[in-house]
């Protein structure tokens, strides 16, 4: 349950400006990826391009190619909801649904497009999820409570066993610990070292030791100045990236000196 | 960053709030505080008008409420053959609930989805349009909708009435009548829904709008459709604003006097035949319809049927609040 992604010569524009330009990277499956750089530099655009969710945005869109083990994702029959039952996402600021218990909250997205599941059907994958989002000991005794009641750190967890309750082949995080205390996004560290034992996971951080410490690769993202695009620098296994990058500028933004 | 030789708790002192216990009063100097008089003030005289209208009604309706049957019968301007109080109000509330939520049924579904298709699905242009125009509907005066409902529509939609009636016509035990001209309560309904349709579509609207962003991002992310987006997130975020927008609309329908007085053909009766005529009549049509005419006790009768307006009125809203805070735990106001 895990599928390699190849990008080729994506720009991404909001109506005539171009906000990220050529784009070519290939993400491994069952690895972690993190997108590092400064504010601006176009990393959450393309993240959200992974999984066709820029389109919410008026007037953006992309030219080049996202290929998900080898289809493209912006092929002329290529449906958006189903890319995004494929590609999950989790988001920088914990999001669960106000108006549904946990329960619910993890269910949401399987009880989409009306599918229906058995009652024990249900149980079964609530608490999988649940238990793969290492929140199972901490709620099972309140999955009919709100989960705007859980803090901060379960509520992130509880959305990411919502997003991998629909079995999808890629979890993109953009910066899920941005809103969390130290304790939580150790949690959600964890976590993702256990998920991508079965999922191809993409994480967008601001946070440099984040990315040392999850990452199998890096790619930085870097933005000549207001009004240019962003672009892909560099690409590497996180380790080299960290130790000896390629170019000046990737080596500056790990070293402190900017951004 | 820079470093001093003293720790930074040298001076204990300094940070130290007075030792007197501040109050309000302590910190408002000036025009600060005149604005808090000035909103009290605000907030008071809401308070005084509306006691100063409960105090009016109830004055001047009890004089109605304690006259004896033969009174009343003689002076107080009720239909031939009444002697009570309640044998008109009693009716006449009947018709008033009765008219107006047949017209929020109708209203409500239709501003709910303009306010969808407004805020969710509409090009930016077209919903600026479309919003204008239902603003617009809401500048008509109510006489001019009286004239065009009892003009134009009540003879165009008395026909749909008559085919309504013969599709219900295997109903047993009940025969519906309907009448040709159209000055009926359906068609009276129709006209206070169009009316109540700005303010329900107008608040609506608002309340989509607001979703969180996050929310709506959330279940489009787990492969929701537009719909299923709007089902997950966007209803049940703006479920108790689209209950308040409902009980505004509600408000002014119970409270709508010239257009149900222009359209519909009043009777004083406890009836469904909703299609016929002199059947029903609302409160606010009644009062319209008499005040002019009326003198001495007779005032006092409508005065007590405009109490009885206000205390439904008041019920109503009170019900509303009840609803919306019914499931607060679940609102993501936590």
């Amino acid at each position: 349950m895990a599928q390699r992604i190849d990008v080729k010569d994506l720009n991404i524009y909001y109506g005539d400006f171009l906000a990220v330009e050529g784009v070519s990277m290939t993400i491994d499956p069952k690895s972690v990826t993190a997108f590092i750089g400064p504010s601006g530099c176009g990393k959450s655009t393309f993240l959200r391009t992974l999984n066709r969710m820029h389109e919410v945005i008026p007037g953006a869109r992309v030219d080049g190619s996202v290929e998900l083990e080898g289809v493209d994702l912006y092929g002329d029959d290529v449906d958006p909801v189903a890319v995004r039952r494929t590609v999950g996402m989790v988001f920088q600021r914990p999001n669960p649904f106000p108006t549904m218990s946990i329960r619910d909250n993890v269910l949401a997205g399987v009880k989409l497009n009306n599918k229906r599941i058995s009652k024990s059907d249900a149980d079964d994958l609530v608490e999988s999820s649940l238990r793969g989002a290492n929140l199972w000991n901490e709620v099972k005794d309140r999955l009919e409570k709100p989960g705007s009641g859980l803090s901060g750190g379960q509520q992130q967890r509880l959305c990411i066993a919502r997003a991998i309750a629909v079995k999808p082949q890629v979890v993109l995080m953009d910066e899920p610990c941005s809103a969390l205390d130290p304790i939580s996004t150790l949690a959600i560290e964890d976590l993702i070292q256990e998920l991508k034992k079965d999922y191809t996971i993409v994480i967008v951080t601001h946070n440099m030791q984040q990315a040392a410490r999850v990452s199998d690769r890096t790619a930085f993202f870097n933005i000549a100045g207001t009004g240019k695009p962003g672009k892909l620098i560099e690409m590497n296994d996180t380790a080299t990236i960290f130790s000896s990058p390629a170019e000046k500028a990737t080596e500056d933004y790990v070293s402190g000196r900017f951004g | 960053m820079t470093t001093t030789d003293s720790p930074p708790d040298a001076q204990p002192g300094r940070l130290k709030p007075p030792a007197r216990r501040r109050n309000h009063g302590d910190t408002e100097r000036g025009f600060s505080r005149v604005f808090r008089w000035i909103t009290t003030g605000a907030g008071a005289f809401l308070l005084l008008v509306l006691a100063a209208v409960a105090v009016f009604l109830i004055a001047r309706g009890v004089p109605a409420l304690a006259a004896s049957p033969e009174e009343l019968s003689a002076k107080g301007g009720l239909p031939a053959g009444m002697d009570s109080l309640w044998d008109l109000v009693g009716p006449l509330v009947f018709g008033t609930l009765l008219a107006a939520a047949m017209a929020l049924l109708l209203a409500t579904p239709v501003a709910i989805g303009i306010a969808l298709f407004i805020s969710h699905y509409a090009p930016r242009r077209a919903a600026s349009v479309i919003g204008y125009v239902i603003d617009l509907l809401a500048a008509i005066p109510s006489v001019v909708f009286g004239l065009w409902g009892g003009r134009t529509l009540a003879p165009i939609i008395s026909d749909v009435w008559v085919w309504i009636a013969g599709v219900l016509d295997f109903l047993p035990f009940w025969t519906v009548n309907v009448t040709n001209t159209g000055r009926s309560l359906a068609t009276a309904s129709v006209v206070l829904a169009v009316m109540v349709l700005p303010i329900i579509t107008a608040v609506s609207r608002e309340v989509f709008l607001q979703t969180p962003t996050l929310h709506e991002e959330a279940a489009l992310a787990l492969g929701a459709t537009r719909w299923e987006m709007i089902r997950t997130a966007v209803l049940p975020f703006g479920r108790s604003g689209v209950i308040s927008a409902a009980m505004l609309g509600l408000g002014r329908a119970l409270g709508e006097t010239m257009a149900v007085l222009m359209i519909l053909s009043p009777g004083i009766l406890y009836s469904f035949q909703i299609f016929d005529s002199g059947q029903q009549q609302t409160i606010a049509a009644f009062i319209a319809s008499r005040f002019a005419e009326a003198s001495g006790l007779a005032v006092n009768v409508l005065i007590a049927t405009g109490l009885a307006l206000f205390v439904i009125t008041m019920v109503v809203n009170m019900g509303a609040r009840a609803i919306v805070a019914r499931r607060k735990e679940f609102s993501g106001a936590n």
